[in-house]
């Protein structure tokens, strides 16, 4: 390496060593030492206790109910949630780009200010606004002709004659979050070329044909980029079940969910061997779900770009 | 069209009629089209930010407000008569020629016969009414509880939690800045072994679960370093960046032309010169949206303080104060409202005022990944 180059690398490492001192003390130190305590019986109240004891924590989550329970729970609440979210997300970025919108800009800020709302405040405004004797929700519900009375109540939080509700309540305080996933979306839909609509138009293509043939195809990338983000996030979906459920599980275990059983285990019982197993497990479903994702991606996710790379 | 001169008119007339038709009748259309897209976004708007309207409206109601039967959506109260020393209700009572009184109940009784007085003269006193007076409707007077806000603010101790979250959002903004700043720019302009592999590194980082580190970062905070209930596990980290922040200033660097690097070096700066002196001062939008970014994590952050505040109630941030305030004033509606949107009010205000650096980096991490 010539002196120059030597000198250029040197200065290199200098300006990133603040990052680079971070990852091994934040990341790489306590992931070795998080699979380290995943072999160990270590109660962190008595760390003088703690032993190896080989894959017994592993072979734990075999017979863990509430483990089975939690996974359950996470996946098929992001099955209902995930689709929601994101059409909610496209469509709203859709038509916040609609040449025929009045108003366009300050819309689009409106749309997206939700979004920066602290997340305990807007928890809160929701469980009020879902309260189910005067609460706007089920106000309007019961406007459009719902029988609200005796049974038909809906108790969106804690149901227990209809427990799945609870998911439907996250649903809708989710839909304040989705300001990220829309405004790239739009980002997205401003950068589709404008001679593609025209030619689809003399090709005489309705507006369903060009949004399906044209709009979604040049920006399933970003659909893509919020798929895998949205996926990573609802693995570790906590705050809203632990501030409005309590980590109860209620109603009838419906908000039992996977980091909520985490955070119990680890930070409650300060169990860190099985917690950090539990963390581990974590890392596996989402690492696995990324790459089947990234398999997939192949089919359905265009690059415009790739002929050129 | 008022160009067509009238003695030209029996000439051209008929095709430029036609032609001023169409496009009457396409702006015509567009118009009506226009009026349709933002009428359907506006109407998805009220739906959406419905929760907001209910809870600035009840964030102003009394605690029996809230769950007063038949009451008016804005705050209200029955109005009330005092007659003799008593307190009644005003009711709307029909008249025998059609019209309706607003009298004050002062005896309602099962059947038959009511006593009624008017508050307009009461010197008639007691009027008789024959009807179930339980069927007439309450008279309601605007009755706003302003005093709402001052009371969630001293419960909570707003002020307090203000200084945390404050105290904490920007020492860390501080650090954070700085330490990804720098790393961006040895990214974005340094070639050194194994660059790629790192870059690797710190875009991974971004979607690698964090609970893999959190419990061994937690033995080590809490029991190693005894740091528990302190501010230290949560500020230290900052001060060594995050590949979220590192990632947007080096898409931003990059976009820098490399001509006034270069002039600096000629006139003699250092690396360390040239990124004070001339990348610092040419990316003060990035580095505003990249220290607004780390302000409202730093806002929003619950986890982290869950964790490593737990049992020091003096050092709490509004986030962990306000779910606290949720479990312990759950029957105080109004109250927790108001405190929801005392906490809303800044983060909002400064979401307004730079909107535009802002949608400006969120795109930037979005599209260009």
């Amino acid at each position: 390496m010539s002196p120059a180059r030597r000198r250029e690398a040197l200065y290199g490492l200098f300006f990133i060593s603040p990052w680079l001192i971070g990852f091994l003390l934040f990341y790489v130190f306590p992931m070795v030492a998080s699979a380290v305590f995943s072999l160990m019986d270590f109660q962190l109240a008595n760390p003088d206790e703690a032993a190896f004891i080989g894959l017994q924590n592993w072979t734990r989550l075999l017979s863990d109910g509430t483990l089975h329970l939690a996974l359950q729970v996470t996946f098929v609440f992001a099955l209902i949630t995930l689709p929601i979210g994101m059409i909610s997300a496209f469509l709203l970025a859709v038509l916040l780009n609609s040449k025929n919108l009045i108003g366009r800009d300050l819309l689009r800020v409106l749309f997206y200010a939700p979004t920066m709302i602290p997340l305990i405040a807007a928890v809160l405004i929701w469980s009020q606004v879902l309260n189910p004797s005067d609460g706007w929700v089920n106000r309007l519900i019961e406007s459009i002709g719902y029988d609200m009375s005796g049974g038909g109540r809906l108790r969106w939080l804690n149901d227990p004659e209809r427990p799945a509700l609870v998911w439907i309540a996250y649903t809708f305080i989710g839909l304040w979050g989705i300001g990220n996933a829309m405004l790239i979306n739009l980002a997205a839909l401003q950068g589709v070329p404008s001679d593609l609509y025209d030619a689809a138009w003399v090709d005489g293509a309705g507006w369903m044909r060009r949004l399906t043939n044209i709009t979604i195809p040049m920006v399933s990338p970003v659909i893509f980029f919020n798929l895998v983000l949205s996926v990573i996030g609802l693995m570790q979906y906590f705050i809203v079940p632990w501030v409005l459920n309590g980590g109860s599980g209620d109603p009838q275990g419906y908000t039992t969910f996977y980091m909520v059983h985490f955070f119990k285990q680890g930070f409650v019982f300060q169990n860190m061997g099985y917690g950090a197993t539990l963390a581990w497990l974590m890392f596996f479903i989402a690492l696995g779900i990324t790459l089947i994702l990234f398999r997939t991606a192949r089919y359905w996710v265009y690059y415009s770009g790739e002929l050129e790379s | 069209m008022t160009a067509i001169a009238p003695g030209q008119a029996n000439v051209v007339a008929p095709q430029a009629d036609k032609r001023i038709d169409y496009q009457k009748q396409a702006q015509r259309q567009d118009v009506i089209v226009a009026l349709m897209v933002t009428g359907l976004a506006v109407f998805i708007l009220a739906l959406y930010l419905m929760p907001l309207g209910y809870a600035l409206v009840t964030s102003l109601k009394s605690k029996a407000q809230t769950s007063a039967v038949g009451a008016p959506i804005l705050p209200s109260m029955p109005r009330q008569y005092e007659y003799e020393g008593e307190v009644y209700d005003i009711l709307r009572v029909p008249q025998d020629d059609g019209s309706t009184a607003e009298w004050a109940l002062v005896q309602g009784r099962r059947r038959g016969v009511s006593d009624f007085v008017d508050p307009d003269n009461p010197e008639a006193g007691i009027i008789e009414w024959e009807g179930n007076w339980r069927t007439l409707a309450k008279v309601w007077e605007p009755n706003i509880q302003w005093s709402n806000y001052p009371d969630a603010w001293n419960f909570i101790s707003f002020a307090r939690l203000l200084g945390n979250t404050l105290m904490y959002a920007m020492v860390t903004m501080v650090g954070m800045v700085t330490a990804s700043a720098m790393t961006a720019y040895g990214f974005a302009r340094f070639r050194f072994p194994g660059r790629n592999l790192l870059f690797i590194l710190v875009i991974s980082t971004l979607v690698l679960p964090p609970q893999v580190t959190d419990l061994p970062r937690y033995a080590f905070f809490v029991n190693v370093l005894d740091w528990g209930g302190t501010w230290w596990p949560l500020i230290v980290p900052a001060f060594f960046g995050h590949a979220y922040h590192v990632f947007l200033l080096r898409q931003y660097f990059l976009t820098i032309p490399r001509e006034m690097e270069e002039a600096a070096a000629i006139d003699g700066a250092g690396p360390i010169m040239t990124f004070l002196r001339v990348i610092v001062p040419q990316s003060v939008p990035a580095l505003t949206a990249s220290a607004l970014f780390h302000f409202f994590y730093a806002w929003n952050d619950y986890f982290g303080p869950l964790i490593y505040l737990a049992g020091n109630r003096q050092a709490q941030p509004i986030s962990i104060g306000l779910s606290e305030f949720n479990g312990l004033y759950s029957s105080e509606p109004q109250l927790i409202l108001a405190a929801s949107i005392i906490t809303i009010i800044l983060p909002l205000a400064i979401f307004f005022m730079a909107q535009r650096i802002f949608i400006q980096g969120i795109v930037i991490t979005g599209v260009d990944k």
